[in-house]
């Protein structure tokens, strides 16, 4: 018996289909070309004399030896790069009352956290300018450091920033009314406080750039290790007053990004201004021990959340309180406060329940800044309330899948929204939930867990459903004046031999963005997917874009390809119906061939199509014009927002001898609405999950208590390695949009947004019957037992 | 000027094999043989993720055998064989694992992905057919940020399969 026909089974149907991707091959060759490959001719190094204190005043600076070691071209301090670079401040206007202090590359006089960069050598080599680095003395007078987040919300407290009134970066408030009489009326009330560690993206990749300014042209070209190069090349012509057209970024191969690669690094505006200075190629490549001091780190918050549930486990309100530390400025040009606004906005997000109340406090203090990284918010959020809708379920003796059965937003509700005002326009829940319970095996698992208990192995079970944001409209950033797009371009177009290039504002960091777009071009215009090459990654020859963050490469870039690939196709049979004599309605094309529509049947290849275009046009009609390029931009309209949901499930097995926790299996069930690739889908999610997992149980950046970094190394800061994972089970819902013609919301972000509320969960089941309970990530052995009373 | 900063400017010839050729190479004395397959010899394939043995994403081959070539001087590897990506892939060795890591996209950004495949590679050469469990543990020293490892480690297990059925096959084949 053989399998119905599908959509599938069309020639050239590629959306849905597992195809591998095209430019993988390459990088498993070792012909990867990232920014740490490129060299170019005449380029110099930068290297960076980093601060040792966290807060100090820069008193004198004696550069004298090190300008006169042999290879060095430029030593550069705050004020040298002042007089080209003008100063930014990470606040944005809908952020009422929001403050951050004015920044510069390089500091003027005052230094605020341990490894800021302050002065800039640029030699021959990395090396001699690092030699360089030695020779330079800098006198500094220690001020107080503000390091931790409690201490810094004190009155009276020392101010990271002696301009501003108080260390408060940005405060807010959500109340949809209500939840005070809720409280009242509750059968249980759920009192808990979190916190959540530092932790940074750590790219295989660390941060690297080329800047390349020639004095002649007026023209900056910009290798730069970023997913988002039209945001740069608008900021770097801004800041160092250079017309946008003559700023060039290319963003070739990248290794990693997750957010970090798309915010204002200090060191990377200084490179710019340094080439500037010299009129040479500069290159910055940040070693691993300067990443950790100065790449961003994410997270770093303390929430307080209760919860009321009624006798029978129906959610009534919540009511939360998120104090969320991000260093000494606030990030330019997203700013650092996207994460607890998004944290306040998501709790409670897959509930259906009316009174929510929420406070948000954020706060400077003399660390590194933070700011987004790979599921913003996501993991605070969902710790928070999932772990609250765990110990809900224990005071009303509810099975954790029972209750949130219960609670979820039921499927048929929809549209809806949330208490904190997202507007949903149909999730999964019940779905959703229904499977992960089929998939985990749910009975067994308890069952089997029952009976190790019995025999001193203690397992848990965690589950934790989410609501992921994507496919942002300008409502995100664009409300708040910053230069940031969420529109999306294209330039697609038939080549003399019938080939079809497309190119694209969405970027590629190993996610699929070129191997999905061509499936999505190839499948629209009915073409073999090899004949389809993607270009991404350079502002000179891609339209303008927001590219790739907030996963908005599918939605966004994926439709926009669409739109392209229609446009050109109707141009196409434009033609091929004057040169066939035919109706274009009544052609189509498969297979490279234009066909009869209603009998298939081939009549002219396009090849012979683009030929007559571009060298015989005067075989034409007269008047006629062959548009075989075309330009299509593609921005959100009607929901604000695309919202990705699911659920996962973990298993794990705790030694509560030594605090160690092993994972067993994770699942995932999640809905991404329309799947371009399902391969490709799964390894995100399962790379999604494996972050989300290393910030469950490893990763956190340590602090001492002056605000030095105190696992600044790939030995010290652990992040997870195959021997440490699980295999991890993926099933998925599909529910388009149907804002899109494709129907794509993203999925980069969903295995991050759920995995540590679901580790958090399990290990506390684990430790049920031992009564204790873990309310803090990372969960490190000595958390566990610190629970158990043992430590 | 300092003299340790004379004595680091000194040059050393170094030579080697590299990916079957013979090499001549002037480096620094403080020169990782890492900084000297990038810089001197341009084989970027060869990459530096922590230069200090913890990320694998560095492992070239050395003489047979997978090394961090971030935690080697240059001048260390005077006379000796090296393999780096570039030299497996032209000379197919490890094609087969190219292949099935392509078709479980087993890789994202691809930055892990040489030091993966040397491990990899490695790996299969001392143990014809190991468990999952073994061969994630043989890629401890190697980090991925990407992927989930899943793919990989189903990649590597699914070459090791083959290679055995394909040892069996000519086995059969000689002896009839
Ligand atoms: S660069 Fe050699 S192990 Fe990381
Ligand atoms: S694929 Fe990016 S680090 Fe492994």
């Amino acid at each position: 018996m053989s399998a119905p026909l599908t959509s599938l089974d069309r020639p050239n149907s590629y959306i849905g289909r597992a195809v591998p991707r095209p430019n993988a091959k390459r990088l498993l060759a070792g012909r990867g070309r990232y920014v740490t490959d490129i060299r170019l001719p005449r380029m110099l190094h930068a290297a960076f004399l980093r601060s040792p204190y966290a807060h100090a005043r820069i008193v004198a600076i004696d550069t004298g030896q090190a300008r006169a070691l042999a290879g060095v071209h430029l030593v550069a301090a705050g004020t040298d790069i002042a007089k080209v670079c003008t100063p930014w401040t990470g606040t944005l206007d809908h952020f009422k009352g929001m403050t951050s202090e004015p920044q510069l590359p390089l500091p003027l006089d005052r230094v605020v956290w341990a490894g800021q960069a302050v002065v800039a050598v640029v030699a021959e080599s990395r090396a001699i300018a690092e030699d360089a680095l030695e020779l330079i003395s800098v006198d500094y007078e220690e001020l107080p450091a503000v390091v931790d987040l409690d201490a810094a919300r004190q009155p009276g407290t020392p101010r990271v920033n002696p301009a501003g009134q108080s260390n408060i970066c940005f405060r807010t408030q959500l109340d949809s009314g209500g939840v005070d009489e809720a409280f009242a009326a509750a059968a249980h009330v759920i009192e808990q406080e979190f916190s959540f560690g530092r932790h940074t993206p750590v790219t295989l990749e660390p941060r690297a750039i080329v800047a390349d300014y020639d004095p002649e042209a007026g023209m900056l070209t910009v290798h730069h290790a970023t997913q988002t190069p039209y945001q740069f090349q608008d900021l770097y012509a801004r800041h160092y007053g250079i017309p946008e057209a003559r700023v060039r970024v290319i963003a070739p191969d990248i290794g990693g990004s997750f957010g970090l690669k798309l915010h204002v690094y200090h060191e990377d505006m200084a490179v710019v201004g340094l080439s500037m200075l010299l009129g040479r190629p500069v290159k910055f490549v940040a070693d691993r021990i300067e990443s950790f001091v100065s790449d961003i780190h994410a997270r770093d918050h303390r929430v307080r959340a209760r919860m009321a549930v009624d006798a029978d486990g129906k959610i009534l309100a919540m009511d939360v309180h998120d104090a969320t530390a991000i260093g000494a400025f606030s990030t330019y040009p997203r700013t650092s406060v996207v994460e607890g606004n998004q944290v306040i906005r998501l709790i409670g997000a897959p509930y259906d329940f009316k009174s929510y109340r929420a406070a948000l406090e954020v706060v400077f203090q003399n660390k590194v800044q933070t700011s987004q990284y790979r599921a913003v918010g996501h993991p605070i959020a969902c710790a928070v309330t999932e772990r609250m809708v765990d110990l809900a379920a224990a005071s009303v003796g509810l099975d954790p899948f029972a209750i949130r059965a219960r609670n979820v937003i039921p499927d048929d509700a929809y549209p809806t929204a949330s208490p904190t005002g997202y507007k949903f326009e149909a999730l999964s829940h019940q779905v959703c939930l229904q499977r992960l319970h089929e998939i985990m095996n749910y009975d067994a698992l308890r069952a089997e867990q029952a009976e190790l208990r019995q025999r001193g192995i203690h397992r848990g079970i965690g589950i934790a459903t989410f609501v992921e944001i994507t496919n942002p409209s300008p409502a995100f950033y664009g409300v708040g004046g910053a230069r940031i797009s969420s529109q999306d371009g294209a330039t697609i177009s038939l080549t003399p031999s019938g080939e079809v290039r497309c190119a694209i504002s969405v970027t590629e960091q190993g996610q699929g963005t070129e191997a999905i777009i061509s499936q999505i071009v190839a499948d629209q215009l009915g073409l073999a997917q090899e004949h389809v090459k993607v270009i991404t990654g350079d502002t000179e020859v891609t339209p303008h874009g927001g590219a790739t963050w907030a996963c908005r490469g599918a939605g966004i870039g994926g439709e926009t390809a669409l739109q392209a690939a229609r446009k050109l196709k109707a141009n196409i049979l434009e033609i091929a119906a004057l040169v066939l004599q035919e109706q274009p309605a009544a052609l189509d094309i498969i297979d490279g061939e234009v066909v009869n529509a209603a009998t298939r049947q081939p009549r002219l290849a396009i090849a012979e199509i683009a030929r007559i275009a571009y060298f015989r046009s005067d075989t034409l009609p007269p008047g006629t014009q062959a548009q075989l390029t075309v330009s299509h931009h593609f921005a959100p309209q009607g929901y604000p927002f695309a919202f990705t949901n699911g659920i996962q499930g973990c298993y794990v097995e705790v030694d509560v001898d030594t605090g160690f926790i092993k994972l067993l299996k994770h699942f995932v069930v999640e809905d991404c609405g329309r799947i371009i690739n399902p391969m490709l889908v799964d390894e995100q999610v399962r790379g999604g999950v494996v972050q989300g997992l290393g910030a469950a149980l490893f990763e956190e950046c340590r602090y001492g208590e002056t605000g030095q970094l105190l696992n600044g190394s790939l030995a010290d800061y652990l992040v997870p390695m195959a021997m440490e994972m699980p295999d991890i089970v993926i099933a998925h819902v599909e529910t388009p949009t149907a804002d899109t013609a494709l129907g794509a919301k993203g999925c980069g972000e969903a295995g991050t947004a759920a995995a540590s509320a679901c580790v958090l969960n399990a290990v506390n089941d684990a430790l049920a019957p031992f009564c204790a309970s873990i309310n803090a990530v990372p969960i490190t052995p000595a958390r566990v037992l610190e629970a158990l009373g043992r430590f | 000027m300092s003299s340790d900063i004379d004595e680091a400017e000194e040059a050393v010839r170094v030579r080697f094999i590299v990916n079957g050729s013979k090499v001549t190479c002037a480096v620094a004395p403080r020169d990782t043989l890492v900084d000297c397959l990038r810089n001197s010899l341009e084989l970027t394939g060869t990459h530096a993720g922590c230069e200090m043995g913890a990320c694998g994403a560095c492992l070239v081959q050395l003489d047979g055998r997978a090394v961090h070539a971030c935690l080697m001087f240059a001048v260390q590897a005077d006379g000796a064989r090296v393999d780096t990506i570039e030299g497996l892939s032209e000379s197919g060795a490890i094609a087969d694992l190219q292949a099935e890591f392509h078709r479980r996209n087993a890789l994202q950004c691809g930055f892990c992905t040489p030091g993966m495949l040397i491990n990899a590679h490695e790996l299969l050469a001392r143990v014809a057919e190991p468990s999952r469990e073994a061969i994630r543990d043989a890629l401890s020293g190697n980090f991925c940020r990407c992927t989930g490892y899943e793919a990989i480690i189903d990649a590597i297990a699914a070459v090791a399969e083959a290679r055995v059925d394909r040892a069996a096959q000519e086995r059969e084949a000689a002896s009839r």
